[in-house]
């Protein structure tokens, strides 16, 4: 175990001590002590990035299951620590905002801590482990603690729902991925990511490489709600703000990201990654932004922001794998440049504006645009916060929004001049989607901060008393806002720091050695097309944003049902119903409908099992000569059973039954058995005896006399049985291999046995387990009789 | 000679447990069951006895034995059955 390891368990063990802590020092706020941990994780990161800048990867393994492979191997590369750094940084400040977000007295603060925890150490092991398996451990993990942190005040029914349809979706994709994972293992036989990339020769030739692919993609865009599977994020938004803030804007939802960027070395060479990742990113950026405008709550116009922010990180990790086909390199990377440097953008304007939505409810009681407005005078910090965020949103200088937001214009154009692919074909649908997305970013930034801040004050609307928020809950979101701001200004600090070796990771195979990417971010690049696209989207975003009442209805179009929400919801309750009609159909709580199922897959698998093997065979050699007492015995057991089946009254049905045991008796005379004849006689007798017991016991009224009824499945199903049974016993009869060993005990059961009877000798000396275990069946037998007869708990009950 | 005897005998006990078999389905009342199982018990006996003689064995000597005893036993329960309505009376726990 290196400091590594226990870096990313730390929050684990930490999160023992919480409720501890929680209920021995009720005094202090319990979220001042977990501030501690975060910090000194992000301290930590921070002093191993600044020691390897020159591309010094860090390695260490422990065992875990080694005999699977299977090991914990800590892996800290560009990629890595990027991520490390954002969930301690971004998780410091949530924690800090949740001690003043969260109420001392009225929450449960050591559960909402721990889950937070949980989280956070399972988010570090997602992106700081190399070995795949893990990996997902680590995954399902936030899966999970992410469910708990939705559900978090678990009485309310919005929480459920949404706890739930997050679970059940991630869940999917986590297990569509472990799918994938396991698929890639056994293309190269190593769980380690490390060792998979070096062999990615083998998996680019491989029948499997699509399927892989695939899995792993459902995986990452489900985590990442892409489109289709952005539905849960907006229904995640009823999690206390500093988690929608920590979980569902700035980390977990860029798992998926990162997952695409880690395999990105593996998959990237083939032309279904580019355009999967690329048309569903860019897809994901429209829809998301198109349907965050008519969102009124304002933490659902987060959430669709976020899909689709999401969305253009995830497109422009598609776009940058096409550079690993181009000589000219420096020109297709910047796609990828710009999918790291906008990931981290991201993380920094949508924290703080999470925590913005958060005092916005924290302090007027409400986050209804329509019940909000003229915010501005009351909540000047907070104001200035919002408009830092939303204007780095949506891409106005002089913001690190608009930084990213140019290079993604400079990407998704030089898509156009690729001439692989076909790009030059459906390419074209890259820049426009593009283009009216960001519109739309524009306009729902302007919506969500002019709406919420400008405008007529509506106090009789708003349950509080709108007033500035404590310093405390400010705190978290400047440091985001400055840091908003300083990447605006100053994109070289990141730079070499952070985006290059993080590039290096996604597209290792374009480096030679000691070589670097050239990470060159600046404000102006003179008049670019880019510019001209960004100077179309404000302007087309104010006159949209200025007519916005009157072309509103446009999102009635879709119709209600047409929906994804109404969609998933519809499957689910479908799924229910089927399958309770399915079970309801077959689960008939009849035993005689369960009987003819296992007769009929008995007569069906043994029959054509039998007929594929053509096992089916006839030849009299072995068989002995019919004399005619066994005729006469066969007629007259035929004629017993017979008398059992068709008998009117079910006296006459025992006896029958009597009749047959007793001429089985005389088979077993005619055969030369005499212990089985004996035995058989005694045993006929007693359940005859039995028989007659429980036949006189029916009760009076069901006591009618009836002739069995005739039904055509029985009597199909019971002469296939008889049929199939009777063919196996004549084709195994027909078919015997080896010779039996009889031979062995008619010699040795006087020599070894001491007794002349052979039957006997076999039952007490040469097979003496079986009677013991047949005794013990007849003693559990008897004592559960005696029980059943004694120990009636019901009748005790009414005496 | 000998063996057509054992055969002829055999063939005529077990037309007559046939006939014994009719009425045991027939039998207008239980008490007619219940004897011609008796009688159906006692012919086995004999078809246990010419068989063992057929088989030139004294393994089923016991055989015959059981049936007699189970036979005995049969057809008092099954009389003490319709006379009292019950085969063992227990009036203890009553």
């Amino acid at each position: 175990m290196t400091l590594l390891h226990w870096a990313i368990l730390a929050p684990f063990l930490f999160a023992t001590f919480i409720p501890l802590v929680y209920k021995k020092i009720p005094k202090i706020h319990t979220g001042w002590f977990v501030l501690v941990l975060p910090v000194v994780l992000f301290l930590y990161f921070l002093q191993l990035l600044l020691s390897q800048k020159h591309q010094e990867t860090m390695i260490s393994t422990v065992e875990w299951i080694p005999s699977l492979g299977i090991n914990f191997t800590a892996y800290v590369d560009g990629l890595g620590l990027l991520f490390a750094l954002l969930i301690t940084g971004i998780g410091s400040l949530v924690v800090l905002y949740s001690i003043y977000y969260l109420s001392k007295e009225k929450e449960q603060l050591h559960t909402f801590y721990v889950y937070l925890l949980m989280f956070m150490g399972a988010m570090l092991g997602v992106v700081l482990s190399d070995n795949t398996i893990v990996l997902y451990t680590f995954w399902e993990l936030t899966s999970f603690s992410s469910f708990l942190l939705i559900g978090y005040w678990y009485h309310r029914e919005k929480s459920i729902y949404g706890a739930q349809k997050s679970m059940l979706i991630t869940v999917f994709g986590g297990l569509s991925m472990l799918g994938g994972f396991i698929l890639l293992y056994l293309m190269t036989g190593t769980f380690s990511i490390r060792e998979t990339i070096a062999n990615v020769d083998t998996i680019l030739s491989h029948d499997l490489f699509l399927f892989a692919m695939i899995l792993i993609l459902l995986g990452a865009f489900t985590k990442s709600a892409q489109f289709p599977f952005y539905i849960w994020l907006p229904d995640a938004m009823e999690a206390p703000t500093p988690v929608s803030a920590y979980l569902h804007s700035a980390t977990m939802v860029k798992a998926g990201i990162y997952l695409v960027a880690r395999f990105s070395p593996i998959f990237a060479f083939s032309a279904e990654w580019f355009w999967t990742v690329s048309l569903f990113g860019i897809f994901t950026l429209f829809w998301g932004s198109f349907n965050a405008v008519k969102q009124t709550d304002l933490k659902a116009i987060l959430a669709f922001s976020t899909v689709s922010q999401l969305g253009m990180i995830m497109s422009l990790l598609g776009v940058g794998a096409a550079s690993l086909h181009f000589e000219n390199v420096q020109f297709y990377t910047v796609a990828t440049l710009a999918a790291i440097f906008h990931l981290i953008n991201h993380a920094t304007f949508k924290g703080s504006l999470f925590m913005v939505v958060g005092i916005i409810d924290h302090e007027t009681g409400t986050r209804d645009i329509r019940k909000l407005g003229g915010l501005m005078s009351l909540m000047p910090i907070t104001f200035t916060i919002a408009i830092i965020g939303a204007f780095s949103m949506a891409g106005l200088p002089p913001f690190n929004g608009f930084l990213s937001k140019e290079m993604f214009f400079t990407s998704m154009i030089r898509v156009l001049e690729m001439d692989l692919f076909r790009a030059d074909t459906w390419g074209i649908l890259l820049p426009i989607l593009a283009w009216t997305g960001s519109v739309f970013t524009f306009l729902y930034s302007m919506v969500l901060v002019f709406k919420t801040f400008t405008g007529k004050l509506q106090k009789e609307k708003l349950p509080k008393v709108p007033h500035e928020a404590p310093i405390g809950m400010l705190i978290p979101p400047i440091i985001l806002a400055s840091l908003v701001v300083i990447f605006g200004f100053f994109p070289d600090l990141l730079a070499y720091t952070l985006i290059e070796p993080a590039m290096a990771s996604v597209l290792p195979s374009l480096l030679t050695d000691k070589d670097h990417f050239h990470v060159h971010i600046e404000m102006w690049h003179g008049f670019t097309p880019e510019l001209f696209m960004t100077i179309g989207v404000i302007l087309l975003g104010t006159v949209l944003f200025l007519t916005l009442p009157k072309w509103k209805k446009i999102y009635n179009l879709q119709p209600e049902k047409l929906t994804l929400n109404k969609m998933y919801d519809r499957f689910l309750s479908t799924l229910d119903d089927t399958s309770s009609r399915f079970t309801r159909f077959y689960m008939t709580g009849f035993i005689r409908d369960y009987l003819v199922y296992i007769f009929a897959f008995m007569i069906v698998l043994v029959g054509t099992s039998m007929a594929i093997q053509e096992a089916f065979s006839f030849n009299p050699d072995h068989s002995a000569s019919i004399g005619i007492y066994e005729v006469i015995l066969a007629l007259v057991m035929i004629a017993g059973t017979l008398t059992t089946v068709f008998s009117k009254s079910r006296l006459t049905a025992i006896i029958a039954l009597g009749s047959v045991g007793y001429s089985l008796s005389l088979f077993f005379v005619l055969f030369r058995a005499p212990d089985l004849a004996l035995t058989q006689l005694i045993i006929e007798t007693v359940s005859v005896a039995l028989f007659l017991l429980a036949f006189y016991h029916l009760p009076e009224l069901k006591r009618k006399e009836k002739r069995l009824r005739f039904r055509i499945v029985n009597f199909i199903i019971s002469l296939g049985v008889g049929t199939i049974v009777t063919l196996v016993a004549i084709s195994s009869h027909s078919e015997r291999v080896s010779e039996t060993i009889a031979s062995y005990f008619i010699e040795n059961s006087y020599e070894l046995g001491g007794g002349k009877n052979m039957v006997n000798v076999i039952l007490v000396d040469f097979r003496g387990f079986d009677t013991m275990f047949e005794i013990t069946v007849l003693g559990i037998a008897a004592l559960a009789i005696y029980s059943m007869i004694k120990l009636r708990l019901s009748r005790r009950e009414e005496g | 000679m000998f063996e057509t005897v054992l055969v002829i005998s055999l063939g005529l006990i077990a037309i007559s447990s046939f006939l014994l078999i009719i009425r045991l389905i027939k039998g207008p009342s239980i008490p007619d069951r219940a004897i011609s199982l008796d009688a159906i018990g006692i012919n086995l006996i004999g078809i246990t006895a010419i068989i063992s003689v057929v088989l030139k064995t004294n393994a089923f000597l016991d055989v015959i034995l059981l049936i007699g005893i189970l036979a005995f036993i049969g057809t008092v329960a099954i009389a003490k059955f319709l006379e009292k309505g019950e085969i063992i009376e227990n009036d203890r726990d009553k």
